[in-house]
């Protein structure tokens, strides 16, 4: 029995000293075998500062089966945009507003939104260009030197697919992948004028003035369906797809919703919740010592591990850590010794009725525990709901929450226990 | 020490005192919803100078700023609350301030119909179901009890004395909202919800106390359930106590200590957490023994 004890409390130690390697600021990243995960507490925008905008998507020109091909490509394009913004770690998700749908976009670090929200809200644009006879003397409007615009774009080509070579084709391998364009009937002129003019020549796909891609021209197109071929992956053959979609359906963006956080807000908002959290820690030790004296010692040393373990998970998956989220987890720490008081006045009971310590520590845990999960799986209950439901900010603190609770619950149980057997035993008397 | 007998019709005259009054606060000041739920703008400023709400007032004349309102925040801060206005407009906005006196912009947050109508629809069905969910978890967590004892009553009994934590809540805050203009926003609903969860805690360790002194070894298994519930509190009250106090101290460390921005949905926690602790012991249980007929 004291040798299973004596390694419990070895684990405890070892667990102990890994959450104080993961917890330390500048600490060494995971490295080793396939993971190679930067550890860091991920700040969200209300601490970093930055922009967060949310827009809403006009579908009212596009016809309900490429409503989600054409967000998807509304998104690429907005890629693109931003990382010419050079902004480092920018999140852009598609999101529901009922039974609306939208992007939202993250921008840590971003004050000037204006400039964002002008990029971001253009709507994208796919340009058809051809080379300039002449063009070694530079000139022409295309994407660069050399080159010029046609009045072939994205109004008129009606989609691009990601097909596969077929048997048919004899200069062609079997199933390597292309994209197939189809243009109106508008388009199918033009692109039949383009070919001819240029046969064994470029044509470009010029997307926001950025070139997509420049496929040589093998035959003069007359029927409006035209496949590029070459040694596309399928990933790049996607890629390819989605990036001239976003031209031929261009999806309008408004502006629904909109957060701008300047750097200092966070910043202080920050000192100030850490020294809340560490007084709001040190009045709960405080009590609890003051009430329980040597039990409450224990579940002090308990909550200090349990505070560590916390910001170990919080790394590790990450957590992206708001406000709120910080306020959930100082919660979650006065609502962790919660679980040591049921035991510890369980434990008093036991012991008036006259049990030895070893078995009123037993039957203590044994029957607190029926109360602690049953108490705290209705916190986890509103924790997931609010998980479910909630937005950015919400979420946040109800994800800390949930974390707390369930870490809560397994220091109590074991880190307690343990220490507890150890510490008492050695005493005889409490 | 009894807690219960005669006495406990008046801790349910008590409630329905404070619930009323807080209801007509409601009716009379209405809660103050923020531009989550209502939509609108909200731009956070420091400015380098001495001023008033008068010659902020004042100076915006021009630009014309439809429903503003205006607080103050320490001594520099100041928080101007608008219908939605867009981006260009809050940029000629603190433009105009400058006026005033040097103005740095800390916070602009602007939502639209369509965000505020969907968070709305959100927050009635996460409290709802925050709600049925826990119905049907106190009454699956007390499913073995006695024969005479209803599990579903003990599950209602707890939902409502969670209602009147929350109607406490509300009742406050519609108090707030009119004299320090707190608004409801979604950390408002957070917090209730919050609540929701917190305030059960302290149900079910007196119910499964309960459930447990009517298993044939308790001493006092015969006893009627008024009497076995008044055993229950007086074993399991220093708990009840002690849990909600170490939640209240990190709760007021964090109202005193922590940021203005957090400050009202801290105080709703701590409001839901106190209500809560009562409600437990003062509501929960009498309603049960109301409820339960005979033995």
């Amino acid at each position: 029995m004291k040798k299973q004890l004596f390694f419990k409390f070895l684990l405890i130690l070892v667990i102990v000293a890994l959450t104080v390697i993961v917890d330390m600021p500048g600490g060494p990243n995971l490295k080793f075998w396939l993971i190679n995960k930067k550890l860091d507490v991920v700040q969200g925008l209300d601490l970093k500062g930055g922009t967060h905008l949310e827009y809403e998507a006009d579908f009212s020109g596009t016809e309900e089966k490429n409503q989600e091909t054409a967000l998807s490509g509304a998104i690429n394009v907005i890629e693109k945009r931003v990382n010419s913004l050079g902004v480092s770690e920018p999140t852009i998700t598609k999101v529901s507003f009922g039974d609306k749908k939208g992007i939202i976009i993250e921008l840590p670090g971003v004050q000037d939104s204006q400039e964002a929200i002008n990029i971001i809200g253009k709507t994208a644009k796919l340009e058809f260009q051809e080379p300039l006879d002449d063009q070694s003397s530079g000139g022409g409007d295309g994407f660069q030197p050399g080159w010029k615009k046609t009045t072939l774009g994205g109004e008129h080509l009606v989609s691009a697919d990601v097909t596969f070579t077929s048997s048919q084709n004899a200069t062609s391998a079997f199933n390597k992948p292309q994209v197939s364009l189809k243009f109106n009937s508008d388009g199918a002129k033009l692109f039949e004028q383009i070919t001819e003019r240029n046969l064994q020549k470029p044509v470009a796909m010029v997307l926001d003035d950025s070139l997509i891609s420049s496929p040589t021209v093998q035959d003069v197109i007359r029927t409006g369906d035209a496949v590029i071929t070459g040694e596309y992956t399928l990933k790049e053959a996607k890629q390819l797809a989605l990036q001239l979609n976003s031209g031929a359906l261009p999806v309008p963006l408004k502006i629904v919703s909109q957060r701008n956080i300047g750097a200092t807000l966070g910043k202080a908002s920050i000192e100030k919740s850490l020294i809340a959290g560490f007084v709001g820690m040190g009045l709960v030790m405080l009590f609890i010592i003051l009430y329980y004296k040597m039990l409450g010692v224990i579940a002090s040393i308990a909550l200090t591990i349990y505070t560590l373990l916390n910001l170990a998970v919080f790394k590790l998956i990450p957590v992206t850590l708001t406000l709120a989220g910080i306020a959930g987890f100082i919660l979650s720490i006065g609502a962790a010794v919660d679980a040591n008081i049921l035991i510890f006045e369980r434990l008093k009971e036991e012991k008036l009725k006259g049990k030895s310590l070893r078995e009123a520590i037993d039957t203590g845990f044994s029957r607190a525990w029926l109360s602690i999960r049953d108490s705290n799986m209705a916190s986890v209950i509103t924790a997931l709901i609010l998980i479910w439901l909630g937005s950015g900010i919400v979420r946040g603190f109800a994800i800390t929450l949930l974390i707390g609770i369930l870490i809560s619950m397994f220091s109590a149980i074991t880190v307690s226990r343990t220490l507890m057997f150890l510490i008492l035993r050695e005493r005889k008397t409490k | 020490m009894n807690f219960l007998g005669k006495k406990k019709k008046w801790y349910l005259v008590i409630s329905w005192i404070v619930i009323s009054i807080g209801l007509a606060c409601l009716f009379v000041f209405k809660l103050k919803p923020g531009i989550d739920f209502a939509g609108g703008s909200l731009i956070e400023v420091d400015i380098n100078k001495q001023t008033s709400i008068n010659e902020i007032k004042d100076t915006l004349i021009d630009e014309d700023l439809p429903n503003l309102n205006i607080y103050q925040i320490g001594e520099r801060g100041w928080i101007l609350k608008t219908k939605e206005i867009s981006e260009e407009k809050k940029n000629q906005t603190i433009k105009s301030l400058g006026k005033v006196g040097e103005t740095i912009e800390k916070r602009f947050e602007s939502v639209g119909p369509t965000v505020s109508n969907d968070l709305r629809k959100k927050s009635i069905l996460a409290i709802s179901l925050a709600t049925t969910a826990l119905i049907f978890y106190i009454a699956i967590a007390f499913y073995r009890l006695p024969k005479f004892l209803s599990p579903w009553k003990f599950g209602l009994a707890a939902i409502v004395a969670l209602a009147h934590d929350l109607l406490v809540v509300l009742g406050a805050f519609a108090i707030f909202g009119h004299f320090l203009g707190y608004e409801i926003d979604s950390l408002f609903i957070t917090a209730m919800l919050t609540i929701l969860g917190f305030s059960v805690h302290d149900t079910i360790v007196v119910f499964d106390r309960i459930r447990e002194n009517f298993r044939s070894d308790s001493p006092v298994s015969h006893l009627k359930l008024e009497e076995v519930a008044n055993y229950s509190i007086v074993q399991t009250i220093a708990r009840s106590l002690n849990t909600s106090l170490t939640i209240i101290l990190v709760l007021l460390a964090m109202l005193v200590l922590g940021g203005q921005t957090l400050q009202p949905f801290i105080l709703a926690l701590l409001v839901g957490m106190i209500t809560g602790t009562y409600s437990s012991i003062f509501i929960a249980t009498p309603l049960l023994i109301y409820w339960h007929k005979g033995k």
